[in-house]
């Protein structure tokens, strides 16, 4: 099954078990179904709860927090991720801060979907990787989609929390499987971080965290280390990006000689840098080198392919970052 | 023998065919390229829209700053007549306007600026109307029938009223956003919202270009002269997709809507003009998908 297919039947299964969610989305209705396809059959289905709005997001996402302070659970589509920032005052200021602002916490039941990331030549606007700017606000969780969390779980994690929780869904994942993209990796889970390796997790030389959008560019070069260089790296993908919650990963961190965070973002002020940080925080008296960032220039994203392709985060970016992370000398 | 004004109407209609046919053959050109894998990326054609930035280009001067949007192909051609330029940036092509990095829909050229973010420009075209105010100069902002959800549309327009800003906000109602028909994005209208803000409306159903610019020449330049926002909506049909493959309108219903191009069909000169505009646009689609790669110095 595609990642775009499992989501939206998680969606569908959000919808068919609360008959209070609703889901509200620019072109979200069939035929259409969404700039993405995601919301296929899902306005049929439920025609009263699942609505086409006009080109508002900021309006939408309010509106969306409003049926969430009521008690209902809203799902918001933004149809490209890069257009959350016309919602960022809604997220942050409104939606995130009322679960505790005013002294007793308030249940929000709120996801913001973002199809996020470049690599199809959409542009400067529509390409990025926003996730960064929605790290450290206090009452909001970042989630990000994986080939290998099934998003049944991952939505129903975001209701349960009771929180408002933005959603990044790399858009090249919609087209792949949903499943290990190499079976030369084995998997397992360690909360809910899939984790990826040859053998002996703990004993790895590299330990890689990437979000779902660069696991298959981190699969890569992990095969490549490997073969070329009999390198074992092990590849710990979470599902909730903040808060990042190192603990249960410290035994797989410990025995490894170093660490890489991968991600799509550009350059500065990156998720991977709070990662990093909580890592020195708990192992620096026993980490051989501090952990590595691997992300995208610090640039615009351009249009053109071959422009862009020397933006973004490659797989030869997280190669390298490896090696260099692990040379002695 | 004919009169010297009668020669310039003339040419002037002339030139006006050659332009609407340029563009009609260029954004023909895309979605074909497009079809056939040459392209990546994504592009909105204004194929049914090409007369309304025809209409308007000898309305407008050099001095005048003109902001588009994501269906900008014809706004930018209308200015400055560089379908090489235009083609090289939406194809990563050496020549290319901005070096390949903005594409179809984000072009920064002299006093012409487009970005992909809806309703994001009119604030920005308010600032360029203050800075121009009093210059006899006008800042002109297209925008769709649907971006009229977007909040920031609002807030400028208040401004340009309060402020008396010369900004020209010309809409291009084709009763369409990407899937959703006007009826279920818009309440009310465009001219009662533009007369919320004591800002005068103008509609245009026509598509002869002549009677459209008899009509809005005197309100144009009262825009210059008065120092007040102005907004035109044209009541204009998209007779391609949103962008590509992607339309959801019967193909019956897209092929009964008006179309310029049918219309002048019948008229002299026009098979001649039609021609040379298709051959045109494929020798440079051809000459231009032969250039090198673009270059940029921020990734050398
Ligand atoms: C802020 C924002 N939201 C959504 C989009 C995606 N989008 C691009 S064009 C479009 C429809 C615009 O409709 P309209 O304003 O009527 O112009 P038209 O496409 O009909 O020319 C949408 C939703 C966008 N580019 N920017």
């Amino acid at each position: 099954m595609r990642v775009a297919e499992n989501l939206n039947s998680a969606l569908h299964e959000l919808l068919a078990r609360d008959p209070k969610a609703y889901l509200l989305g620019e072109d979200v209705l069939d035929p259409y179904g969404g700039a993405f396809k995601i919301t296929r059959g899902l306005s049929t289905r439920f025609p009263d709860r699942v609505l086409a709005t006009p080109i508002s997001e900021s309006g939408i996402t309010g509106l969306a927090a409003g049926l969430a302070l009521c008690g209902d659970t809203a799902v918001v589509e933004i149809m490209f991720g890069d257009f959350a920032a016309l919602a960022f005052d809604q997220i942050t200021n409104f939606a995130a801060k009322s679960v505790t602002m005013y002294g007793a916490r308030v249940p929000m039941r709120l996801i913001v979907r973002c199809p996020t990331g470049g690599g199809r030549g959409y542009g400067p606007t529509h390409s990025q990787s926003l996730q960064k700017h929605f790290i450290g606000v206090p009452g909001l969780a970042v989630y990000e989609m994986s080939a290998l969390h099934d998003n049944h779980t991952v939505l129903a994690a975001m209701v349960e929390s009771a929180q408002p929780c933005v959603f990044f869904e790399d858009k090249v994942l919609y087209t792949r499987q949903m499943r290990l993209s190499d079976d030369l990796f084995v998997s397992d889970m360690v909360g809910d971080v899939a984790r990826v390796y040859v053998d002996e997790p703990e004993r790895a030389d590299c330990v890689i965290i990437a979000p779902g959008g660069v696991a298959d560019r981190a699969l890569v070069a992990m095969r490549r280390l490997f073969l070329e260089r009999e390198l074992a790296c092990c590849l710990l993908v979470p599902s909730r990006l903040y808060p990042f919650d190192v603990e249960p990963l410290l035994p797989t961190l410990r025995g490894a000689r170093g660490v890489v965070v991968a991600e799509e973002s550009t350059a500065g002020g990156t998720w991977g840098a709070e990662v990093a940080h909580q890592i020195h925080h708990h192992l620096w008296s026993g980490l051989r080198r501090p952990v590595a960032l691997a992300h995208s220039a610090d640039s615009v994203i351009p249009t053109a392919a071959h422009l862009e392709r020397r933006v973004l985060l490659q797989e030869s970016t997280i190669h390298a970052s490896v090696l260099k992370v692990l040379d002695d000398r | 023998m004919t009169a010297p004004a009668e020669v310039a109407t003339v040419s002037r209609e002339r030139a006006d065919l050659d332009l609407l046919l340029l563009i009609r053959h260029f954004e023909l050109a895309l979605l074909d390229l497009f079809a056939r894998g040459e392209l990546n990326g994504t592009t909105h054609t204004c194929l049914g829209q090409e007369y309304v930035p025809v209409a308007l280009t000898p309305l407008l001067v050099a001095e005048d700053h003109v902001f588009s949007n994501h269906r900008g192909h014809g706004h930018y051609l209308a200015r400055f007549r560089d379908p090489e330029g235009l083609l090289a940036e939406i194809m990563g092509r050496e020549g290319a306007v901005c070096s390949g990095v903005g594409g179809s829909q984000h072009i920064l050229r002299d006093r012409y600026l487009s970005t992909g973010v809806q309703g994001e420009s009119l604030p920005v075209a308010a600032g360029a109307a203050l800075h121009l105010r009093g210059s006899g100069a006008l800042a002109c902002v297209y925008i769709g029938d649907g971006t009229w959800g977007e909040g920031s549309v609002y807030e400028a327009l208040n401004l340009a009223s309060l402020w008396n800003l010369p900004l020209l906000v010309v809409v291009e109602n084709n009763g369409i956003a990407q899937s959703t028909p006007i009826a279920r994005q818009l309440a009310g209208t465009i001219r009662d919202r533009a007369h919320a803000f004591a800002i005068r409306h103008h509609e245009i159903t026509s598509t002869h270009i002549p009677d459209i610019r008899a009509q809005i020449g005197p309100l144009i330049e009262s825009v210059r002269t008065d120092s007040r926002p102005l907004v035109l909506e044209f009541a204009t049909h998209r007779l391609g997709p949103h962008s590509k493959g992607d339309d959801t309108r019967p193909a019956s219903l897209v092929r009964g809507l008006p179309d310029w191009y049918r219309d002048l069909s019948g008229a002299d000169g026009f098979t001649e003009a039609d021609r040379a505009a298709r051959e045109l646009v494929a020798g440079i689609v051809r000459e231009v998908a032969a250039r090198p790669l673009s270059r940029w110095s921020a990734c050398a």
